[in-house]
């Protein structure tokens, strides 16, 4: 068994108004020093098997079909250790 | 001659599609219901792929039912030249499976926006909008928390200089890209929207317009005339 994460972000040009949002509100929280905030999702993924190369390819093809719309987001795949 | 025949698809929560099947009707056609879990596209005419929150939006809007069954037939008879619209949460639909480009975002207001909006009709030389005129200002109704369409700048200027813009807002509800609307696919037979035309077809209900009778009645010239 092996955990692997799926981060999925919006590409840097798109515009994250939620990301805005939260920057926005954390000074009136008593938070200082922060420039920016991007909002992204995390998933993660129990394997059966171990995380090998083949298991990665395949989280890599879930994420490009489904887990992330590659038109407007990034991802990235990593196994948790 | 046999009535032409639209179908109108119905996923796991849309909410759009008993209005779209009156609009069908109401110029004519027959409305043909197609559920989602079905392999078969019931050899109907055209496609609309009504608004709503098909499962629930879950993931991304459209994300999901972009792999329903009925899209397995449906993607490929839209590259074959099926005439296919999506309104709202449809377009958005279209925009996952690959069949616009681009992709619908949250509203750069982050607010869902429920309003009658004005509209410029951009193009009139797709298979949904031949009965508008060229620049003709019509007014539907918006309902959505994420119409904002973006696109990368060689993706937007691909559809600019196609002409491949087919409405623009006039008065930016939402904070799209060059005030995109809608827009259609190479040939023209598939377009996406995020204004509901199937529900300005009757001042009855209180609809702002009658505009939206415009992109039943232009497909169904379409077919007539096929």
């Amino acid at each position: 068994m092996a955990r692997v994460i799926v981060d999925v972000m919006l590409k840097p040009e798109i515009l994250d108004p939620q990301g805005q949002a939260i920057a926005r509100a954390l000074p009136r929280l008593g938070f200082s020093g922060v420039s920016a905030v991007r909002q992204g999702k995390r998933f993660e993924i129990e394997l059966d098997g171990p995380a090998d190369e083949a298991a990665l390819a395949e989280v890599r093809k879930m994420a490009e079909t489904l887990l992330a719309n590659t038109v407007i987001e990034d991802y990235s795949v990593r196994v948790e250790g | 001659m046999s009535a032409a025949r639209v179908g109108v698809v119905t996923f796991p929560g849309t909410l759009d599609d008993q209005d779209a099947a009156r609009a069908v009707r109401l110029v004519g056609a027959e409305a043909v219901p197609l559920w989602h879990a079905d392999r078969d596209l019931k050899g109907v005419d055209a496609v609309f792929l009504p608004g709503g929150f098909s499962y629930g939006d879950y993931l991304r809007c459209g994300a999901i039912s972009r792999f329903a069954p009925l899209m397995d037939d449906l993607v490929p008879a839209a590259r074959a030249g099926l005439p296919v619209i999506g309104t709202c949460n449809g377009f958005q639909i279209l925009c996952e499976a690959h069949l616009l480009p681009g992709a619908l975002t949250r509203n750069a207001s982050l607010h869902y926006v429920c309003r009658d909006q004005r509209l410029k009709v951009e193009q009139t030389e797709t298979a949904w909008t031949g009965a508008f005129e060229r620049g003709q200002e019509i007014v539907l109704p918006i309902k959505h928390g994420e119409g904002r369409y973006v696109a990368s700048e060689d993706t937007l200027a691909a559809l600019e200089a196609g002409g491949h813009v087919v409405f623009r807002y006039v008065g930016n509800p939402n904070g799209s890209l060059n005030d995109i609307a809608g827009i259609r696919n190479e040939a023209g037979n598939v377009v996406g929207l995020m204004p509901h035309p199937e529900h300005a077809v009757e001042e009855l209900v209180g609809a702002p317009s009658t505009d939206g009778l415009g992109i039943f009645a232009s497909v169904l010239k379409n077919l007539v005339n096929a």
